[in-house]
């Protein structure tokens, strides 16, 4: 089967000094893929290599076998909460039209089609009943979901999620993880930067670990190893030496 | 009298054309100023407008005489020069945005300033009007000036209304629209040069040293009054129009008085009225709303409290109803107690508490309401304590009762959560059915409202 994401030795450098080397995966559709690694490793510079948000140094990345550039519709996109001003003056409704606009395109208005659409995003991620609030008035759980609903509104085949769990509560973690197994039963992949391992077992089919360079990549029973972590991780985790054996059993 | 020269000032053609001016030109400023606002070009638009001095000067020593078309294509050309060195600036060495902005600010309506001066000194300035740069000669606006102004001022309007969209999104999330593969740079680009645009139609009736005021002021009122963009956007339109209108009048009516201060007093003034008087995010509203949760929050603490001592009481030995001290109140939660005596005289006079002697004690009337605060801020507690289970909760949700914002499963968890942590208010009004019953009964039957106070 054709692989939903390949990328072919990306090189990412800021300042001239590299922060992502040499990385290559091809990643099979409908699957779950956590992106793990230590802080600074540049699990979301992969993120924005990917999707062009960053220039790339060298390398390239394809979706479905097409080079990004002509398959941006068929990628959808959930950036780091904090990355935005949530004191801006919109209502949930409206950011999740956002999600539209490349399908619209420039100069023209939304269709109702589209709103209608925005609307049953809002609904899957469970917030219907707030479309109208102002997302200042949101919580962070609630803020995630919208950009959760947001990227869905996008009708995406690929989907990049950069840390959709930190600072979320119980139920909302909950939610997204029902929400990313429903997008996989839809033959969707989705690739996730995630930083709890405690999780990665539970959570993600595949798993990249990644420290500046591709440590490793694969199933995740496969490749979520002692070692492999041992590698990815080095000397700064310290803690993996007394759980890591539960962690993995977990 | 200043009515019949308001008549006199509209029924003449030529400040018609000058009102007319100062009216689009307030209008793009404000609707751009929205945008610059949340792109943080606030005080980049204030370095364009200085820089667009030298520009302006440099354009009539070339040309030899006034014109709007030149005099504003020197202005862009400055402005963007102007706003180009400080992008610059900043990438390739190690100043930083604000202070590269300062350097660039200065640096221009200096030379800008030298440049007024030789012009003047060669005798033409008066003829040539530069004067007005300066601080904005709205009467010196003729009507090929506004012909000018006008297009450009549609203009601007009609790329804003076309891209508002796209211009949303820059402003809000510019990552995720380069995600999309809207070219986010190029309309960043667009918007400086838009908001250079603004800045220089306006430059000859307000004034290169307050431009900047038009387009920061009225956009950071609107935003007092509305929670949506596209209603901030029209409303600082508005603001700014009017404010274009106010000062260019005022100013006409005034002899020697220059446009330029009085349209940004104009704006000033709105902006005030819009900081105290917004219905939500005014300064008086904001009062308000504090004292009006401080009065909540004193009786509703009295009412806890006296059902805390009664219900301790009422556990002991049933003997709650004698009622209890000031002091006592004033141990369990502090406050004036000239403030708590005062808010018991009120809960008295609204049937909650009666008085005997020194003593208060709940009414029956009372004592629905108290169990109805304490049960609802024992809930509070408890989404408090499992705040890692339940999520953070909005503040601005802090003054509504638990039970209007949590679904109903999270709500009966509570309850269980509440009895495990024997925090259960044991003292309902409703005393046959207190201990024997399962709590979900007592909370189902329990009074929800009480009146208000």
């Amino acid at each position: 089967m054709q692989p939903a994401v390949t990328v072919e030795n990306m090189t990412i450098a800021y300042h001239k000094k590299p922060v992502l080397r040499e990385v290559s995966f091809q990643a099979p559709a409908g699957k779950l893929i956590g992106i793990v690694g230590p802080n600074g490793a540049g699990k979301s510079t992969l993120i924005k290599g990917t999707l062009g948000l960053v220039p790339l140094a060298s390398g390239s990345v394809e979706i479905y076998g097409k080079p990004y550039l002509t398959q941006r519709k068929l990628v959808g996109y959930v950036p780091q909460r904090e990355s935005v001003d949530w004191d801006f003056p919109t209502h949930a409704l409206d950011v999740v039209m956002m999600g539209r606009y490349g399908h619209v395109g420039m100069f023209k208005w939304l269709r109702s089609s589209d709103k209608e659409m925005a609307m049953s995003c809002l609904e899957k991620v469970g917030m219907a009943d707030y479309a109208h609030r102002q997302i200042s008035q949101l919580s962070g759980g609630q803020q995630q979901r919208v950009f959760l609903a947001r990227a869905l509104a996008q009708d995406a085949k690929v989907y990049f999620m950069d840390e959709p769990f930190v600072g979320v509560d119980a139920a909302t973690e909950k939610a997204i993880i029902a929400l990313l197994n429903e997008l996989k039963s839809q033959g969707k992949t989705v690739l996730v930067v995630h930083h709890d391992l405690q999780t990665v077992k539970e959570y993600f089919d595949w798993v990249l670990l990644i420290n500046l360079r591709k440590i490793a990549f694969g199933p995740t029973e496969e490749v979520f190893t002692y070692d492999n972590l041992q590698k990815t991780y080095g000397g700064r985790l310290h803690v993996l030496n007394d759980m890591g054996p539960a962690l993995l059993q977990g | 009298m200043y009515m019949e020269f308001l008549v006199a000032l509209f029924q003449d053609p030529n400040a018609r054309w000058v009102i007319t001016g100062c009216l689009l030109l307030g209008l793009s400023s404000g609707v751009l100023g929205c945008f610059a606002l949340f792109r943080k070009y606030s005080l980049m638009g204030d370095a364009v407008a200085h820089a667009a001095l030298p520009g302006i000067c440099i354009a009539f020593m070339l040309y030899g005489s006034k014109s709007i078309g030149i005099f504003m294509l020197g202005a862009t050309i400055a402005g963007l020069i102007g706003a180009l060195c400080i992008g610059q600036i900043s990438a390739y060495s190690k100043i930083k945005p604000d202070t590269s902005m300062a350097i660039i600010l200065t640096g221009f309506f200096g030379v800008g300033i030298v440049l007024l001066t030789k012009i003047s000194q060669s005798g033409k300035s008066s003829q040539s009007g530069l004067d007005a740069f300066l601080f904005g000669k709205a009467a010196s606006l003729v009507g090929s000036d506004v012909e000018v102004i006008s297009v450009v001022a549609f203009l601007l309007l009609a790329i804003t209304l076309a891209l508002f969209k796209e211009l949303k999104l820059l402003c809000f999330d510019p990552q995720f629209g380069r995600g999309i593969g809207l070219p986010m740079g190029a309309l960043n680009t667009l918007l400086m040069l838009m908001i250079v645009l603004a800045v220089v139609i306006g430059l000859q009736a307000v004034g290169v040293v307050l431009m900047a005021a038009m387009l920061i002021i009225p956009a950071v009122a609107a935003r007092y009054w509305t929670e949506q963009l596209n209603g901030m956007v029209i409303l600082s339109g508005v603001f700014g129009g009017l404010s274009g209108v106010l000062g260019t009048v005022l100013s006409a009516i005034t002899p020697n008085l220059p446009t330029g201060p009085v349209i940004v007093l104009a704006a000033t003034f709105i902006f005030l009225l819009s900081l105290f008087f917004a219905p939500e995010r005014g300064l008086l509203a904001k009062a308000i709303r504090h004292l009006k949760l401080r009065q909540k929050i004193i009786s509703e603490n009295l009412l806890q409290s006296l059902y805390d001592l009664s219900e301790k009481d009422f556990l002991q030995d049933q003997s709650w109803k004698q009622g209890y001290t000031l002091d006592q109140l004033h141990q369990l939660r502090p406050d004036h107690k000239s403030t708590m005596l005062r808010y018991l005289q009120r809960l008295e006079a609204a049937g909650w508490v009666s008085s005997k002697g020194a003593n208060w004690a709940l009414t029956e009337r009372g004592l629905q309401e108290a169990y109805s605060v304490t049960l609802n801020q024992r809930l509070y507690e408890m989404l408090l304590i499992y705040q890692a289970r339940y999520g953070t909760l909005n503040l601005q949700e802090e003054s509504r009762k638990v039970q209007d914002f949590v679904p109903e499963t999270t709500l009966n968890e509570l309850q269980g959560l509440l009895l495990d942590h024997q925090r259960k208010p044991q003292l309902t009004p409703f005393l046959e059915i207190r201990f024997d019953h399962p709590y979900q009964d007592h909370y189902n039957e329990a009074p929800t409202k009480g009146g208000d106070l």
